[in-house]
C-alpha cells in the first residue's frame, strides 16, 4: 500500500470515472465522486508526509526502470500541489450536490461527474509523473474534460467560451508538443531527472533554445500568463459553479507546477539567467498585475471581476519565478498555495449568491450581504486575504514576494505589489459595498441564507485562509523544501 | 505548421479554425516521426539478420498524440454543432455581434 | 440508399471482412504492427461503413447507444483494472511479469487484456462520436 501511494492516487479516480458515467441518475455518481475525493485527499496528505520524513518517492510503471520506463517521482513540490488539488477537490464535492443539482439538467448529471473525475484524473497525474511527454498526455486529459464542462454553464456564451478555451489550451500543448520534441532530438530521453542530467552538455544549441521557448510558450497559455490570459475570463465566467471553484482553484496552480519544474529541475542552473526569461517574467508579471486589476474594476459580473482577479494573482506568482532566486520561489509556491485557498473560499461565496438569486451581476445583488450573514462574511475574510491584509493567509505570501524583491532591489517591483494591493481594495471594495451598504431591493429582502451544505466547505476554507495567515510555520516549512526539492540555487 | 496556425488565428469560420488546429497538430507529428527515423534502419520489429532499427518511441508518443487529437476535433466540432444551434451561425463576427460580452 | 444494389452487395461482402481483420490488428498486436487504437478504429468503420448503406436507424439496431455507453466504460476498466490485478500480485502498476506463472506468459496475457480494453474503449468512442453528429439533426 505504502510503496504504491503515487499510483493509486491517479487510478483510483480514473476507475471511478467510467463507473460514475454508468451509475443510474440520482445521487449515486455523487457519492462515488465524494468517497473517490476524499480517499484521494487523504492519500495526497500520507504522500506528502512520506515525502516530508522519508525523502523522494519512485515508482516504476510497469516495472521498466527509468528512463526506459515512465517514473513517477514525488518530491515536496508535487506533494504538495496535489495535496492542494486533491483537498481543494474534496471540499468542492460536498458544495457540489446541491449547486449541480441545480445547474446542470439531470440527465447529464452523471457524465458530468465523470468528466470532472476525469479532470481530477488529469490534475494529478500531471503533478504525479515524471515523465515530460506524460505531462503533456495528462495535460489533454484534464483540459479536454474542462472544456466540456465548461461548456455545460447555463448560458449560451459558455459555448463560445469553451470553444474559445478550446482552441487556446489545444494551441497551448500542441506548442508544449514541438518544445518536448524538439528537446527530446537533442537529448534522446524524455525523463525529467534524466533530461535535467543531459541537457547542460547541449545547453547551447539553438534547437534547444527554441524548444525551451515552444514549452514556455504553451504552458504560459495554460497558465493564464498575461499577455495569453484572454480565455480565462471567459471560461471562469460562463462554466458551472462548481467547476469555477474547482479550476480557479487547481488548474492554473497546476500549470504553475509544470512553469517551476521545467525552469528550475529540467534546465540546469544557468539557462535561466543566461536567457531574458527572467525578466520577461517579471515584465509580464507586473503588467498582468496592472492591467487585469483594473480590468478588475471595470466589471460588473462578479465572477468575471474575479477571474480577472485571478490573472493579476497569477502575476505575482510570475514575479516570484522571474526573481528566479530561493527566497522568489518560495513566494511563487507560497502564493499558489494560498491562492487556491482564497479564490476557492471567494467563488464559493459568490456561488452561494447565485445559489440564491441565480445571478452575480453587481446591481442584483445590492443589500445582499444583510440576508446572507455568513456568505458575506466568508467574503470578506477571504477578501481581505486576497488584498493582503495581515492575519489573513495572502499577507504572508505578499510579504514573501516583497522581501524577494527587496533582495534583488527591484523598486519597482516593489511599488507595483504594493499598488496591485490597492487596486485590490478597490475591487473588493466595490463588491462589499454593493453587499452590504447599498440598500437592497424588494425581492432581495426575501433571499435567505445559504444551505449549510453549501456554507461548510466555504466556511472550512475561510478557516483555513486565517490559520494559514496565523501559523507560517507550515507553509512556509513545506514551500522552503520544495524550492529545495526544485534545485533552485539559493542566492 | 505555419499554414495550420494561421489558419487558426486568421479565419472567423468556427469549423475551418478546427480544421487549421488539426492541420498544426499533424504537422507536429510528422515532426515527432521524422525523429525518429534512423538513417538505413529498419522497422522497429526484431528480425533475424537486422542490427539497426528506426527508433519506435516517437511512434508510440504520436499514438498518443493522435488519440487526444481525435478527441479534441471531436470535442470541438460537437461544440460548434451546438453554438450553431444556440446562435444560428458559425461565423465569429456574426456571434460577436449577437453577444457584446465576448 | 436501399436502391443502391451494388452498394448494399458489396458492402455486406466487404464488412465481414473488416471485422476479421480488426480482430487479426486486435490480437496480432504483440507480434507484429497493430494493437487496439487501430482495431478499435478499423471495427468500428465496419459499423459506420453499415450504417452509411444501411441507415443510422438499423445500425443503431445492431449496437444501441445505450450498450456503447457501457462498453466505453467497460474498455477503461479493464485497462484500469488489468493495472490493479498486477498491483495485488507484487508488481508495480501494470507490471504484467507477475500475471500467471512465467514472466513471458505474464507479459503476453498482460499487454492482450490491455490492448483488448483500449480497442473496445477506442470502437465504442469512435461510434457514439459517429452516432452523435450523424444523430443530431433528427427529431
Amino acid at each position: 500500500m505504502q510503496e504504491h501511494l503515487s499510483i493509486l492516487l491517479v487510478v483510483i479516480p480514473l476507475v471511478a470515472a467510467p463507473i460514475a458515467a454508468m451509475l443510474p441518475r440520482g445521487r449515486m455518481p455523487w457519492m462515488v465522486t465524494l468517497m473517490v475525493t476524499f480517499i484521494c485527499a487523504i492519500l495526497a496528505g500520507m504522500q506528502l508526509w512520506t515525502v516530508v520524513h522519508d525523502g523522494t518517492i519512485s515508482y516504476e510503471l510497469g516495472g521498466w526502470a527509468p528512463p526506459w520506463g515512465i517514473e513517477y517521482r514525488i518530491d515536496a513540490v508535487n506533494a504538495m500541489v496535489a495535496l492542494i488539488v486533491a483537498g481543494i477537490a474534496a471540499l468542492t464535492l460536498p458544495y457540489a450536490l446541491l449547486s449541480v443539482e441545480k445547474e446542470i439538467p439531470e440527465r447529464q448529471i452523471p457524465l458530468f461527474y465523470s468528466a470532472f473525475l476525469l479532470c481530477f484524473t488529469g490534475l494529478l497525474g500531471i503533478t504525479q509523473t515524471g515523465d515530460i511527454f506524460n505531462v503533456f498526455v495528462f495535460l489533454e486529459i484534464s483540459s479536454l474534460s474542462s472544456y466540456a464542462l465548461i461548456s455545460l454553464g447555463r448560458k449560451r456564451q459558455a459555448l463560445t467560451s469553451a470553444y474559445q478555451y478550446l482552441i487556446m489550451g489545444t494551441l497551448g500543448a500542441t506548442f508544449f508538443l514541438i518544445g518536448v520534441g524538439l528537446i527530446y532530438s537533442q537529448t534522446g530521453t524524455l525523463n525529467m531527472m534524466d533530461l535535467a542530467e543531459r541537457l547542460p552538455e547541449v545547453s547551447g544549441l539553438k534547437t534547444v533554445h527554441t524548444g525551451f521557448a515552444f514549452i514556455m510558450i504553451g504552458v504560459a497559455l495554460k497558465l493564464a500568463l498575461f499577455p495569453l490570459h484572454l480565455w480565462l475570463p471567459n471560461a471562469y465566467t460562463y462554466a458551472p459553479t462548481v467547476i469555477t471553484i474547482f479550476l480557479a482553484a487547481t488548474a492554473t496552480k497546476v500549470a504553475l507546477y509544470v512553469m517551476l519544474r521545467i525552469l528550475f529541475t529540467i534546465f540546469p542552473d544557468g539557462f535561466v539567467s543566461a536567457t531574458p526569461t527572467g525578466d520577461l517574467f517579471i515584465l509580464s508579471g507586473m503588467a498582468g498585475i496592472l492591467s487585469a486589476s483594473i480590468y478588475a474594476i471595470y466589471q460588473m459580473d462578479i465572477k468575471r471581476l474575479l477571474a480577472y482577479s485571478s490573472v493579476a494573482q497569477i502575476g505575482y506568482m510570475a514575479m516570484g519565478i522571474g526573481f528566479a532566486s530561493a527566497m522568489g520561489v518560495t513566494a511563487t509556491i507560497i502564493h499558489l498555495f494560498n491562492h487556491a485557498l482564497m479564490k476557492g473560499a471567494l467563488f464559493m461565496a459568490v456561488g452561494a449568491i447565485i445559489y440564491r438569486i441565480g445571478v452575480c451581476r453587481l446591481d442584483n445583488i445590492q443589500g445582499l450581504g444583510r440576508q446572507m450573514p455568513w456568505t458575506f462574511g466568508a467574503i470578506v475574510i477571504s477578501g481581505l486575504s486576497l488584498i493582503g491584509v495581515p492575519g489573513t493567509a495572502g499577507f504572508v505570501s505578499k510579504w514573501y514576494l516583497v522581501l524577494a524583491a527587496l533582495e534583488q532591489e527591484a523598486w519597482i517591483a516593489v511599488a507595483i505589489i504594493l499598488i496591485g494591493s490597492l487596486l485590490a481594495v478597490v475591487y473588493m471594495g466595490k463588491l462589499i459595498e454593493a453587499l452590504y451598504f447599498k440598500p437592497a431591493t424588494e425581492t432581495n429582502l426575501a433571499v435567505k441564507e445559504a444551505p449549510m451544505l453549501l456554507l461548510i466547505p466555504t466556511g472550512a476554507l475561510v478557516l483555513a485562509n486565517i490559520y494559514f495567515g496565523l501559523d507560517t510555520e507550515l507553509t512556509v516549512g513545506v514551500a522552503e523544501r520544495a524550492t529545495q526539492a526544485l534545485g533552485v540555487a539559493a542566492k | 505548421m505555419m499554414a495550420g496556425f494561421y489558419t487558426v488565428i486568421s479565419r472567423g469560420n468556427l469549423v475551418k479554425k478546427i480544421i487549421g488546429l488539426n492541420i498544426f497538430q499533424v504537422s507536429v507529428f510528422l515532426l515527432y516521426i521524422s525523429i525518429g527515423t534512423v538513417a538505413g534502419g529498419a522497422a522497429p520489429i526484431i528480425t533475424e539478420g537486422v542490427e539497426l532499427y528506426s527508433n519506435p518511441l516517437p511512434h508510440v508518443l504520436i499514438l498518443t498524440a493522435i488519440v487526444v487529437g481525435v478527441a479534441t476535433t471531436a470535442l470541438g466540432l460537437a461544440l460548434v454543432v451546438r453554438i450553431k444551434e444556440a446562435y444560428g451561425t458559425i461565423e465569429e463576427g456574426e456571434i460577436h455581434e449577437q453577444d457584446h460580452s465576448l | 440508399m436501399t436502391h443502391n444494389l451494388i452498394l448494399r452487395v458489396v458492402s455486406k461482402s466487404l464488412i465481414p471482412l473488416i471485422i476479421v481483420f480488426a480482430l487479426y490488428v486486435q490480437f496480432h498486436g504483440d507480434f507484429g504492427p497493430g494493437g487496439g487504437f487501430q482495431a478499435g478504429v478499423i471495427l468500428s468503420a465496419a459499423i459506420i461503413l453499415y450504417a452509411l448503406v444501411f441507415g443510422l436507424d438499423a445500425a443503431e439496431q445492431i449496437i444501441p447507444s445505450g450498450i456503447l455507453r457501457i462498453l466505453a466504460g467497460l474498455g477503461v476498466l479493464i485497462y484500469a483494472g488489468t493495472g490493479i490485478v498486477t498491483l495485488f500480485s507484487g508488481g508495480n502498476y501494470l507490471d504484467y511479469s507477475g500475471l500467471v506463472g512465467s514472466q513471458i506468459a505474464g507479459q503476453h496475457l498482460g499487454i492482450l487484456l490491455v490492448e483488448l480494453g483500449v480497442g473496445i474503449t477506442v470502437f465504442s468512442v469512435m461510434l457514439i462520436i459517429f452516432f452523435a453528429f450523424a444523430g443530431r439533426g433528427r427529431p
